[in-house]
């Protein structure tokens, strides 16, 4: 399956890098990356593929949680299919 | 790649201005579950509850997860019980404590169904339900009850409409020391839908299939941030930013439905294009109409801001979903929604404007607070009023009101969670419509009905 990750806040050092090795431990192939500050604000977007997505998602969100409290930088993982029904005719 | 803007888009409605799939509802037939022995009648509807909805809120939990999209309520709705107490007879109360041990061992927040339908006459079993509903209001959690006592095809049963304000007045008084709690998982209805998976009024109709996936969706502070972009848009251009802003949201609604539907073997019945507001801060539908330059929702002009935002959701939401159904329209709870709140106990809002704000949106007088002296001929002619509008404009309307015992205007109920807080709201009884609501007997289907 193909879930979207947003990473939203303070621009700091090693944030991609910290998003990155998390998605890689727990085997999450990110496809495209995007970035931008608007209005102040930092905004990363993910475009990730991984297998399993009922076990890995609870695992993944659990250890961006963690990172969102040592960053206080805002993390979520939304299906792409959300996107796709919401935006695309 | 997705459009980074989209994409931010969707993040901040979930974020920060409440986007969220209000209810998923699961009706099931409980047809073949009826036996003339009510133990066994209770014991049938356990294994089939438990059978179709065992694993229900588990998965709609899984499927929250996966799409990072917020599901707040998971509900069953059932066949009218006043159809299996005419089988089977005795106390209606046993299938109210069934229904919450399976609420119970389900763990979902409502189930629906506790009703009976007697828009045209009572038949075999209505009675003893409705006169049980008190109690079972008493005695339960988490069932809610309905009943249908009109329509624009039969007129209005006046009997029942007498016997509602008497029964909602002992469902106070019976739960007086929690609140009131009982009326507010009462409602009274005129042209209910079949397939509505919003409380109070979900029930699971007789012309559903055994078992359906009805989705209800929310999203007020998502309509309302996106008037807020244009503070000097004419009505036509707001009229059209609710549109696109309704279809995003029912967009979404139709794919956790469709989700939802396929992971449990179920087939999708509908998604209802409701406005559905909470108490918390940025999820009010009154906050919408003050957006559009209403100072306070319920002054002169609210009617007509209510009626464009009623008639735009459904205009974006409609072409977003394969099969539309329920309510579908704007909500008025007065104690669920916080700009209501305040504008009550402001007495900015009073209720003839909310009845008047009735005939232009989705459902009825829902959720206002009563003086607990209100008498119960007076909550009847409430009741015959909003569903004389029902009838006419052949929509639903629908009574939920809660005589705050021993409480008078200037005091205030609370409910907590999503049924909120409301302050108990001034009402005219100095005349009394007594003798009009004693006459009973039905008001006769109008010219309305008339259609082949």
């Amino acid at each position: 399956m193909r879930s979207v990750i947003t990473i939203i806040g303070k621009d700091k050092v090693g944030i991609t890098a910290k998003v990155s090795t998390i998605c890689a431990n727990r085997n999450v192939n990110i496809i495209d990356i995007s970035q931008s500050v608007l209005k102040d604000v930092f905004v990363m977007v993910m475009l990730t593929e991984f297998e399993n997505g009922s076990s890995i998602i609870p695992k993944l969100i659990a250890d961006f949680k963690e990172l969102s409290a040592q960053t206080g930088l805002d993390i979520r993982v939304i299906n792409e299919d959300v996107f796709n029904s919401m935006h695309k005719i | 790649m997705l459009n980074l803007l989209d994409i931010i888009e969707t993040v901040n409605m979930i974020e920060q201005e409440n986007l969220d799939i209000r209810t998923v509802t699961m009706g099931i037939s409980l047809l073949d579950c009826a036996d003339s022995d009510i133990d066994r009648s209770c014991e049938k509807i356990y294994k089939k509850i438990m059978g179709k909805a065992g694993n229900f809120v588990k998965t709609v939990n899984d499927i929250q997860c996966e799409y990072g999209v917020p599901i707040i309520n998971k509900r069953i709705s059932v066949t009218p019980i006043a159809m299996l107490v005419a089988v089977s007879g005795g106390d209606p109360v046993k299938y109210a404590e069934i229904l919450q041990k399976c609420a119970d061992d389900t763990g979902v927040d409502f189930i629906g169904g506790y009703s009976a339908l007697v828009h045209k006459g009572y038949s075999a079993g209505d009675r003893e339900l409705i006169e049980s509903i008190p109690e079972a209001l008493a005695r339960t959690k988490n069932i809610c009850s309905s009943v249908n006592i009109g329509s624009t095809k039969s007129g209005i049963n006046m009997d029942a409409v007498k016997e509602m304000g008497v029964i909602i007045k002992r469902a106070a008084e019976l739960t007086k020391d929690n609140n009131c709690i009982g009326p507010a998982k009462l409602v009274v209805l005129c042209n209910a839908p079949e397939d509505n998976p919003f409380m109070a009024g979900a029930f699971h109709g007789v012309g559903e299939p055994d078992c359906a996936i009805h989705v209800g969706v929310s999203g007020p502070g998502v309509v309302q941030s996106a008037i807020k972009k244009r503070p000097d848009g004419d009505v036509g251009e707001i009229a059209e930013i609710i549109k696109k802003t309704a279809f995003k949201i029912t967009r979404m609604g139709q794919l956790i439905g469709t989700v939802a539907s396929e992971r449990l073997g179920i087939p999708f019945g509908i998604v209802d294009l409701s406005l559905a507001p909470t108490p918390a801060v940025g999820d009010s539908v009154a906050r919408i109409l003050e957006e559009m330059g209403l100072e306070q929702c319920g002054i002169h002009g609210t009617t007509a801001a209510l009626a464009m935002l009623n008639d735009a959701v459904k205009k974006g939401g409609v072409t977003a979903s394969s099969s539309v159904g329920g309510l579908s329209g704007a909500f008025i709870p007065v104690s669920e929604d916080a700009g209501m709140i305040e504008a009550a106990r402001e007495g900015t809002l009073s209720i003839e404007k909310l009845e008047a704000m009735t005939a232009v949106c989705s459902v009825g007088l829902d959720m206002i607070v009563l003086p607990g002296k209100t008498p119960s001929e007076v909550i009847s002619a409430i009741i015959a009023d909003e569903a004389a509008i029902g009838m006419v404009n052949t929509k639903t309307t629908a009574v939920r009101v809660i005589p705050a015992i021993g409480k008078d205007v200037g005091e205030e109920l609370e409910f907590g969670g999503l049924l909120g807080s409301g302050p108990v709201m001034n009402i005219n009884i100095s005349k009394s419509p007594k003798r009009f609501i004693d006459r009973g007997g039905r008001i006769p289907a109008p010219m309305q009905s008339l259609k082949n």
